[in-house]
């Protein structure tokens, strides 16, 4: 039983989310992020943030993954001040609806003086909601950008305990972790961060406070990330109770501050859910074994469509 | 709107509220008394976290004041929060027009809330006015915010005209939900639908596709005026849910051609004589 606490499935399709299922992840958070453009009127990205706690939600339900998100406006798109300025004004709208369980992934991206603006702005919102942050830390000037990341968030006086600062890699965990941070680490292909070094890494650093997760989005990345760091962990003999932490628990405890993401969501959940919104995972259902096999597999050579 | 039904749902919603009941009448109040829209989004935000998610709990004596209040109106299936987001839009006196709230609402819904939104359609106040918006609804992929309109609810019976009707009909058949939970589905029968179902029918069969029994329900009252008799001649001699729901159907229609065919497979006939078969069973048995 996993969860992906950072994937962005509007851009993934069905047979991703079937191949996450079998699996095993039970349930994931979808943080709001940009979609590869920017988008350029205020409306798409409401709209956006619209499907993501409806449509999206909805979609994972078919398939017995539970669908959580993070409401935020991210750091690309806080350089279009216009923008910003009017996602600003809809953004508490959507911070407390169902299944929102942080603001994010909100931080920097060239470090400017509007990103530094909103990033502040939001940190302000997620305090007076009493919601937890998720942080995209930087791709480029990492360590920096990492570090001033957390400054500011201590600065507006959060609780690190309440904030997951996440793309982290071997330079910036000690820092995380000293300074009372979830480090969250995304498996992402030739970028973020790998599934050997990652074991490594769990080796070193045991599993408190930190976070594994695929950040799948529309780039080539990996949907499977987490049961696939999973199983090569406990292949190399990291503690099944380190790995339970670091794909589930650690998760659980971190966002589950919002009041938003319950285990019983999945393990025991509401008739009336059951009848709308969500199918049941054939996983906890039947006690089925989880499969990693590739998204599509199963139907790749089977020529017949019915 | 009904003043009934809104005041027999605000009486099931306080007394399964607890203590959190006085929480919401306190709202209510201010709601009807002209408080801002803000105010409103507080209600139907808190709503969950205020009263949970269970299920309404309802007695027959609940129903059956339900459908006093509302014929077709079943709120069995609704959940507390649900219902309290409900009576709340129901109670709330705004400045603007009620569709332009509701529109407000619906563009920052997320899945529950507009699952809530689309059931109350029958208690709103303007209910006309809400055209366009349940439109959006109608045309969701989300099955659960379609059958929120279409299931239980005698909004669509009652302000649809033929050609939205139609298509809701037709939309259900197509994402496999049922026809029997339609409110008003005989009496809105009409020969343009009949003739859409028909092509469906035969659209259906040429792909090698199962045909939903229910589809000759609808079809049934107006066999005649559009030709069916053949489609049912086939059905007849189908498999055993096909041959019951035609043969039901056609027991609605009153022409002695009906009754005719029907004549002509006495098994058929029989069954439904003697009354083992409605749509009822029919679509439970088909549909679970
Ligand atoms: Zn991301």
């Amino acid at each position: 039983m996993f969860i992906d606490p950072h994937a962005h499935m509007i851009s993934r399709t069905t047979d991703d989310y079937e191949a996450m299922a079998a699996a095993g992840i039970v349930a994931l958070i979808e943080p709001a992020f940009w979609v590869g453009q920017p988008r350029t009127f205020v409306g798409t990205y409401v709209d956006y943030l619209s499907s993501i706690i409806g449509f999206e939600r909805f979609r994972a339900g078919q398939f017995g993954i539970r669908h959580y998100c993070t409401v935020g406006l991210n750091s690309k798109e806080a350089n279009n001040e216009e923008l910003a300025e009017g996602v600003m004004e809809w953004l508490p709208r959507f911070a407390l609806k169902e299944g929102v369980v942080a603001i994010g992934e909100i931080g920097y991206d060239e470090q400017t003086a509007l990103e530094d603006k909103y990033f502040r702005a939001q940190l302000l919102l997620a305090k007076e909601l009493e919601l937890p942050v998720m942080v995209h830390t930087p791709h480029r000037d990492k360590k920096r950008g990492t570090s001033r990341s957390m400054d500011v968030c201590e600065e507006m006086g959060l609780d690190p305990s309440w904030v997951v600062i996440d793309h982290n890699n071997e330079e910036t965990v000690d820092e995380t972790l000293d300074r009372g941070f979830w480090a969250g680490f995304s498996i992402y292909p030739s970028t973020k961060m790998g599934t050997r070094r990652m074991v490594e890494l769990l080796k070193h650093y045991g599993s408190e406070r930190i976070i594994v997760d695929s950040a799948c989005d529309w780039g080539i990345s990996e949907p499977l990330a987490v049961a696939k760091t999973a199983k090569l962990a406990l292949e190399n003999g990291i503690p099944e109770e380190t790995v339970r932490k670091v794909t589930y628990a650690n998760t659980l405890e971190v966002y589950g501050k919002s009041g938003q993401i319950h285990e019983s969501d999945w393990l025991n959940p509401p008739a009336i859910d059951q009848r709308t919104l969500y199918e049941g995972n054939s996983i906890l259902r039947g006690g089925r074994e989880p499969l990693i096999e590739a998204p599509g597999s199963r139907n790749r050579d089977n020529l017949i469509i019915e | 709107m009904s003043e009934t039904a809104v005041e027999s749902l605000r009486q099931w919603v306080l007394r399964q509220a607890g203590e959190q009941g006085k929480w919401l009448e306190t709202r209510l109040e201010a709601l009807a008394a002209g408080a801002p829209e803000s105010e409103l989004h507080t209600v139907l935000g808190l709503a969950p976290r205020r009263l949970g998610k269970a299920d309404l709990i309802l007695i027959a004596e609940d129903l059956r004041q339900a459908e006093e209040a509302l014929p077709g109106w079943r709120p069995d299936g609704w959940s507390i929060d649900g219902a309290a987001r409900v009576l709340a839009l129901a109670t709330f006196r705004g400045e603007r027009s009620f569709a332009e709230t509701f529109k407000d609402l619906r563009r920052t819904a997320d899945a529950r809330e507009l699952v809530a939104l689309y059931r109350g359609l029958p208690l709103y106040p303007e209910p006309r006015s809400l055209a366009f918006e349940v439109g959006e609804g109608l045309r969701s992929n989300m099955i659960a915010v379609f059958e929120a309109i279409a299931h239980h609810n005698p909004y669509p019976s009652m302000h649809f005209d033929e050609h939205r009707w139609n298509h809701m009909i037709l939309k259900a058949l197509f994402v496999d939900s049922a026809l029997a939970d339609i409110v008003g589905l005989d009496e809105r029968a009409n020969p343009e639908l009949g003739r859409q179902l028909l092509d469906h029918i035969h659209e259906r069969w040429a792909a090698g596709r199962e045909v939903s029994p229910e589809v000759w329900r609808c079809i049934g009252p107006c066999a005649i005026e559009v030709d069916a008799m053949e489609a049912f001649e086939r059905a007849l001699a189908g498999k055993s849910t096909e041959r019951a729901a035609a043969a039901l159907a056609l027991v609605s229609n009153p022409s002695p051609l009906a009754d005719a065919l029907l004549a002509t497979h006495p098994e058929a006939a029989a069954l439904v004589a003697e009354g083992q078969l409605s749509w009822d069973t029919l679509s439970r048995h088909e549909v679970a």
